[in-house]
């Protein structure tokens, strides 16, 4: 089953495209990681994707429908959220937050098993009645993806989950998406995300050169290594 | 005694209704500056309302409820440039309405008195109205209690569940001007911001859970003004400043502590 196809995609904010030509498909249960330059184009890809933004010229489909239409199957983590520290809410308030939706105003019984299975499943049961200002960077991040998953998503955006948190916090988050059975893309920084179980990969600076995985193999993909990834790597081995 | 301040006691019960929900919303959605822009441009209903004589409490809700309309578009529409045009309609509302009541004469003094207002003048039609604002921000937050919160952190996160912030948002900002009329006969025009924000600010740091934070508001808003009614009244001081000082004291002593 088709999960997320992209056909022709253009876009700018002002007089400059900020994306040209995108074109790429993505099955059911398919992860995709999105890597490039900052700048390049990469959250608003994701905004395009999310339905926030509407593309100058063509085509996108979510499980057959219009990205605006398919918002309510779609989890997504986003690479800024403005927590104000102080702002008296728990981890279980932000992760049920998930649940809402239009003319639901009340959480059931069901809203609050699904957020402790999901807390369950992310390890982070123990944070559950925790202000977010009590925790790491890795736990909020934890806490957000928590908050995507609740909705029990069949497409899973995320943009750049492992920026900002320490080395190990980062392995953890990458093997957590790594396990879970949906469809996923996930822009990253960081590139041994490449390293990752991915099926495929795109690198996007303004236009998309998209990879086949799985995994990065190095010498038969000298072309995208080399030609490709070159000016974002800066290392002749790709710098894996 | 207790005739002479009566009403003023129940006005302090029903506008910490409003200091515990609305007050703790502006604080943790960060719209201080709105709300002081909407309160002040409030003056622009007061003047109008005296120039063609017609109700103030009808006027000034129309008046402010337009104010809260074009503030959201503004802070929506250039979030950039946010700060210095929430500043522009403060001073055109309070222009607004000073050019209102020089062609209104004789009405100055009584149009100033909305500035500090005073609430052991408050009258029985003052209450009444409220109590009615009180009962729709009651039912707004028993529904609409997990999308403020949401609100407050992630506008693009609600969008994506389905649900239209920005006219959530509008929608806040229209409770806050009812709320600012009904408080500016009690609290007047330049100490409302203050009396509504302090309380929540002080109740933020102390509680894990934003139900908590209302609640905690609700009853330091309630004992600064029960506190600065008996005090300015044994004194025969004007009430609004001695509460805001009051609460001032409050939060000086609540940031000490840790
Ligand atoms: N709201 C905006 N208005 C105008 N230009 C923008 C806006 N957001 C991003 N851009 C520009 O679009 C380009 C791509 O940005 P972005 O998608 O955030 O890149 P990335 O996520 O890959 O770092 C950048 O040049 C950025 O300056
Ligand atoms: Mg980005």
């Amino acid at each position: 089953m088709t999960a997320v196809e992209v056909k022709n995609l253009y876009f700018k904010y002002e007089k400059e495209w900020i994306l040209e030509d995108i074109n790429f498909t993505l099955k059911d249960k398919e992860f995709m990681a999105i890597i490039g330059p900052n700048g390049g184009g990469k959250t608003t890809l994701l905004k395009i994707l999310l339905g926030f933004l509407n593309p100058n010229k063509g085509e996108i489909k979510i499980y057959s429908k219009s990205p605006k239409e398919s918002r309510e199957i779609i989890g997504y983590v986003p690479q800024h959220t403005n927590f104000s520290l102080d702002l008296p809410i728990t981890v279980f308030d932000i992760v049920l937050q998930g649940r809402l939706k239009k003319r639901k105003f009340f959480y059931n019984q069901k809203d609050k098993q699904k957020a402790n299975e999901v807390l369950e499943n992310l390890k982070i049961k123990n944070l559950k009645n925790k202000k977010i200002k009590d925790l790491s960077g890795g736990q909020r991040q934890k806490v957000l993806i928590a908050r995507a998953l609740v909705s029990e998503p069949k497409l899973l955006i995320m943009d750049e989950p492992t920026s900002a948190i320490d080395p190990s916090g980062q392995k953890e988050i990458l093997d957590l998406i790594e396990s879970f059975n949906v469809t996923r893309i996930v822009v990253s920084h960081d590139i041994k995300i490449l390293l990752r179980n991915v099926d495929k990969i795109a690198y996007i600076h303004k236009k998309a050169t998209i990879h086949e995985g799985p995994k990065l193999n190095i010498p038969k993909d000298k072309h995208f290594c080399e030609v490709e990834l070159i000016d974002f790597l800066k290392d002749e081995n790709c710098g894996i | 005694m207790w005739d002479l301040i009566s009403n003023s006691v129940y006005a302090s019960i029903l506008l910490s209704i409003a200091i515990a929900i609305i007050g703790s919303l502006i604080v943790i959605n960060k719209t201080t500056a709105i709300t002081g822009s909407i309160a002040h441009g409030s003056f622009g209903g007061i003047g109008l309302a005296m120039f063609l004589g017609s109700s103030i409490i009808l006027t000034t809700s129309a008046f402010t409820i337009v104010l809260a309309i074009i503030l959201a578009f503004i802070t929506i529409k250039f979030p950039h440039r946010k700060d210095s045009l929430i500043g522009v309609i403060w001073a055109v509302g309070m222009s607004i309405g000073i050019i209102f009541l020089s062609l209104t004469p004789g009405y100055q003094s009584d149009a100033l008195s909305y500035l500090f207002g005073n609430i052991l003048l408050v009258e029985n039609k003052d209450l009444i109205f409220m109590g009615i604002i009180d009962s729709l921000i009651l039912i707004s937050i028993i529904f609409l209690y997990n999308r403020f919160l949401a609100m407050s952190y992630d506008r693009e996160f609600l969008t994506l569940r389905g649900i239209n912030a920005n006219m959530l948002y509008t929608y806040f900002l229209i409770l806050t001007s009812l709320t600012i009329v009904m408080s500016v006969r009690a609290i007047g025009i330049i100490l409302i911001l203050a009396l509504f924000t302090i309380p929540a600010l002080i109740a933020e740091r102390f509680t894990k859970k934003f139900f908590s934070m209302m609640i905690v508001s609700g009853i330091l808003g309630l004992v600064f003004m029960v506190g600065g009614i008996i005090i300015s009244f044994y004194y025969d001081i004007s009430p609004t400043p001695t509460i805001v000082i009051i609460a001032g004291v409050a939060l000086i002593l609540s940031l000490l502590k840790k």
